[in-house]
């Protein structure tokens, strides 16, 4: 990382203001973005899970219970509420900024950003409704 | 309504000391008034010495961006009243080195500026005698956004990651990159490719998105950027899939 550009080299008496190790607390913006790279280890937290419940549910019923039992914990509530949450947030921030990387074509028009947004909802309410019906009523 | 108002100043005089100071000044509050207008009242009847940028007043220049109340403004715009009743905080803009008082030095903006090539590329020209380049509505529309860009670094003052990173090529080179990219006219994506996806280009942003919302002619870096990476992708399994002849 070049962090003293080579122009500068010979401007001495010029300030240079570094940032601090905390400038995403300075500003809400900022600390909603650190707050959005955060939620993906949540995510790969969700996904750990999840394989951890099929190795669990390939060796066995006491295998499988002994998870469940884990699951039950005051810790592991608390766990997958945080990161419930913290995932919904990401999945929220992640759809209302898709339509600034999508730029889709209909007809020879754009299509308006909040279209792209409502897909991305409605791809998450259909999914999120298989996987209900898998759970629940297959 | 106060008929004055308070305005925290940072000077920066590198002859006298080694580190910025704040001065307060006040100024005449009118309803009229913008920052730059109070700045210059006090350079004209209260204190010559301090030291800033401008030229227009109207918001095309692009010279007289600053760090007013945390937030960077093109100081031509922020309109006094708005901040009532103060103390108004005026900083020099973020993430570029101080010469003097609000005065920031861009030389680095400008080198990568050039390095973008922001300007119609073509592989070969046509005759004058064919006449212009015609271009539809549709084909204007297309990148006519981009071209708003007044190059007030406004964007770089408020992007987190080229203050951390001065390697990174920034906000407003990408934009106006693409506004070449998507511009009917232009061939020379490829020529810009290697500036925009190499190490110090469009990867090392992380989406924080505050360049779109500084940006006071509403041109959206941040989307030029993610729209960039899905083009640099979509390249980069052109050159991984196809032979080198199909590309």
């Amino acid at each position: 990382m070049n962090v003293t550009p080579t122009y500068t080299e010979f401007h001495p008496r010029w300030y240079r203001r570094r940032p601090t190790t905390w400038w995403w607390l300075h500003k809400g913006a900022y600390l909603r973005f650190i707050l959005r790279e955060l939620s993906s280890l949540f995510i790969a937290y969700f996904v750990a899970v999840t394989l951890a419940q099929l190795y669990a549910l390939s060796r066995g019923e006491a295998a499988y219970a002994r998870w469940q039992a884990w699951m039950a914990s005051p810790l592991a509530l608390v766990l997958n509420a945080v990161s419930l949450a913290l995932i919904t947030y990401h999945a929220v921030t992640w759809f209302s900024l898709a339509p600034k990387a999508m730029v889709v074509h209909l007809r020879g028009r754009p299509v308006p950003g909040t279209w792209i947004a409502a897909a991305n909802y409605l791809a998450w309410l259909v999914a999120s409704v298989v996987v209900a019906w898998v759970l629940i009523g297959g | 309504m106060a008929d004055r108002i308070t305005l925290e100043v940072t000077r920066y005089r590198p002859e006298q000391e080694a580190e910025p100071t704040t001065q307060r000044y006040e100024a005449p509050l009118r309803k009229d008034w913008v920052v730059l207008d109070a700045l210059n009242y006090i350079k004209d009847k209260v204190d010559g010495t301090l030291t800033f940028r401008w030229s227009c007043r109207m918001g095309v220049c692009g010279s007289c961006g600053m760090t007013v109340n945390g937030e960077p403004k093109l100081t031509c715009a922020a309109f006094l009243t708005d901040y009532a009743p103060g103390p108004i905080r005026v900083e020099p803009l973020r993430n570029f080195p101080v010469v003097r008082d609000l005065v920031v030095e861009i030389s680095d903006f400008m080198a990568k500026l050039s390095a973008v090539k922001p300007w119609i590329i073509r592989e070969t020209d046509k005759p004058l005698t064919d006449g212009e380049y015609r271009q539809t509505p549709e084909q204007l529309e297309e990148y006519k956004q981009y071209s708003m860009c007044i190059n007030c670094t406004l964007c770089y003052a408020a992007c987190p990651v080229y203050g951390l990173d001065p390697g990174f090529v920034g906000p407003a080179a990408i934009a106006l990159a693409q506004r070449y990219n998507l511009d009917s006219r232009d061939e020379g994506s490829a020529q810009r490719l290697d500036a925009l996806s190499g190490h110090d280009g469009i990867w090392g942003c992380t989406f924080v998105g505050e360049c779109t919302k500084v940006c006071p002619k509403h041109v959206d870096p941040a989307g030029a950027v993610q729209r960039y990476k899905l083009t640099a992708a979509k390249e980069w399994f052109r050159s991984l899939l196809l032979p080198r002849g199909a590309r």
